[in-house]
């Protein structure tokens, strides 16, 4: 038994790496419908994201979800490097000449990259919000922050009031659509879901779902940056 | 055809291998690729003046496209450019005149090199043993008809079972994943009656000799099915995924407490 495993077959690694795939993707849905309340979309659109930001931090419901969630993502993010470091090693010597196939997507192969940009983007977003939410980091100053007064609406506010922070936003984002783009129907064939018929179809969704969500949250940078 | 080889040379498992690079003229590109070998093979041992004769090793038998010995990694593509066909099916007319072409083994930690371009492909073997058979029945010679099965399990069985073992797949995977193999070798017996009796077990046993001999995980990128030159569907890791979860749902060992109702 190699060093690197920890005592689950290759396939349940897929399973677990699926199922909390699958549930970081339906979480993603989630927080973006509550992000694009930042935007001037509704009248009241402040209100309804501080009152989905206050639903979302106190729920008891929602307080289990986000163990689930935290630990989704860790189990997720140590399989992750695991199965990579092991298909590394199944190769000690590798080809001189390599020519992609017909079906090379390059959002496959970058799964790894895609998930470290990830794994970063987390790091400076818990810094910024999380950690400040709980206390255990000072709220970052600036324009919009009220002393003594750290709501998340105001704390997006100040941090995409910088360019330098909306273009890194926008950079780190692109990198989680890559990974969306091919984690969506690769959660559903590790989980043995394949069908002639709608496979396709898990395809396509996919794919739209990626290039929405990824554009949809890129849209709050974009829309401090220019409007 | 004129053409450029650079083949990859090495002496033993041990050895440390190189690339040489051979030159070949007057090759009919009605010739097939193998026998574009033997002929530079050929023109080694009538070049060479001291014995004995370091000719290239690499691995054929049928030379028609369905025993799965031969195994080239042809200017960066197992099997080489055509799809659907294995080596000794290809032909020099995919080539062109003037062609440099790199021929490579297959490259993967469970398929060790034995000699220049042959590999062990014992660990395939290995697999098999853990679990890709049937219990044998003795007696008199089945009715064909006796087990009735559908139609359409019975192609996609047949489907599955076309795959010749050559290793194109875990060559092709970024992985050096065997995961389409084990999954056309798993499906051709979850899809069919006979298959039943050992189904509990099997599924289990082969993914876990797979693991234990070191090759790559599935990450769906899907090159194996690309690669496959019997065009094996990745629709098969599906389905022995489902099975492998199956299986273990399902599994329940009841309580060996000695003795029988006699």
């Amino acid at each position: 038994m190699r060093k690197t495993d920890v005592k689950l077959s290759s396939l349940s690694k897929k399973y677990f790496m699926a199922f909390a795939g699958l549930f970081l993707i339906s979480f993603l849905v989630v927080h973006l419908g509550i992000n694009l309340f930042i935007l001037p979309i509704t009248a009241d659109h402040e209100l309804i994201f501080a009152d989905a930001v206050h639903f979302m931090s106190t729920n008891p419901l929602i307080k289990v979800m986000e163990v689930v969630l935290f630990g989704g993502f860790i189990l997720h993010a140590i399989l992750g490097v695991i199965l990579q470091l092991q298909n590394w090693n199944a190769r000690p010597v590798g080809y001189k000449v390599s020519q992609k196939s017909q079906v090379y997507s390059p959002f496959t192969r970058f799964m790894i990259h895609t998930g470290i940009i990830i794994f970063v983007f987390l790091i400076i977003h818990f810094m910024n919000f999380y950690f400040v939410k709980m206390g255990w980091a000072e709220p970052p100053q600036g324009a919009h922050i009220v002393e003594g007064q750290h709501d998340f609406y105001n704390m997006a506010l100040n941090l995409f009031s910088s360019p330098f922070y909306c273009i890194l936003y926008i950079v780190l984002i692109m990198g989680l659509g890559f990974h969306l783009h091919h984690a969506f129907q690769s959660a559903f064939q590790s989980l043995g879901l394949n069908h002639p018929t709608y496979t396709p179809v898990i395809k396509v969704i996919g794919t739209i779902y990626s290039v929405l969500v990824t554009f949809g949250f890129i849209s709050i940078p974009l829309y401090f940056l220019f409007v | 055809m004129k053409l450029t080889l650079k083949i990859w040379r090495q002496e033993n498992a041990k050895a440390k291998g190189r690339f040489e690079t051979y030159q070949l003229d007057n090759i009919s590109s009605d010739c097939s690729f193998l026998e574009m070998l033997d002929i530079l093979n050929e023109q080694l041992v009538n070049d060479q003046v001291k014995l004995p004769v370091d000719t290239i090793s690499f691995d054929h038998d049928c030379r028609e496209g369905i025993c799965g010995m031969c195994s080239l990694y042809i200017n960066g593509r197992p099997h080489g450019p055509e799809q659907g066909t294995t080596v000794c099916q290809l032909h020099m007319r995919h080539f062109k005149d003037g062609d440099t072409i790199t021929i490579e083994p297959w490259r993967a930690g469970p398929f060790p090199v034995v000699k220049d371009l042959m590999v062990d492909r014992l660990a395939f073997d290995k697999i098999i043993q853990a679990g890709g058979f049937t219990s044998v029945s003795t007696g008199g010679v089945p009715d064909a008809n006796a087990i009735p099965i559908r139609k359409e399990d019975a192609d996609l069985a047949m489907d599955a079972a076309a795959c010749i073992g050559c290793g194109a797949c875990v060559a092709a995977c970024k992985n050096a994943s065997a995961m389409l193999f084990v999954a056309a070798k798993v499906s051709q017996f979850a899809l069919l009656p006979q298959g039943k009796i050992e189904a509990k077990e099997r599924v289990h046993a082969m993914v876990a000799k797979m693991d234990e001999l070191g090759f790559g995980n599935c990450s769906n990128t899907y090159a194996c099915e690309a690669e496959c030159p019997k065009n094996i569907s990745v629709e098969n890791i599906a389905r022995m995924n489902r099975e492998y979860f199956s299986q273990a749902v399902t599994k329940a060992d009841r309580k060996q407490n000695g003795g029988g109702a006699g």
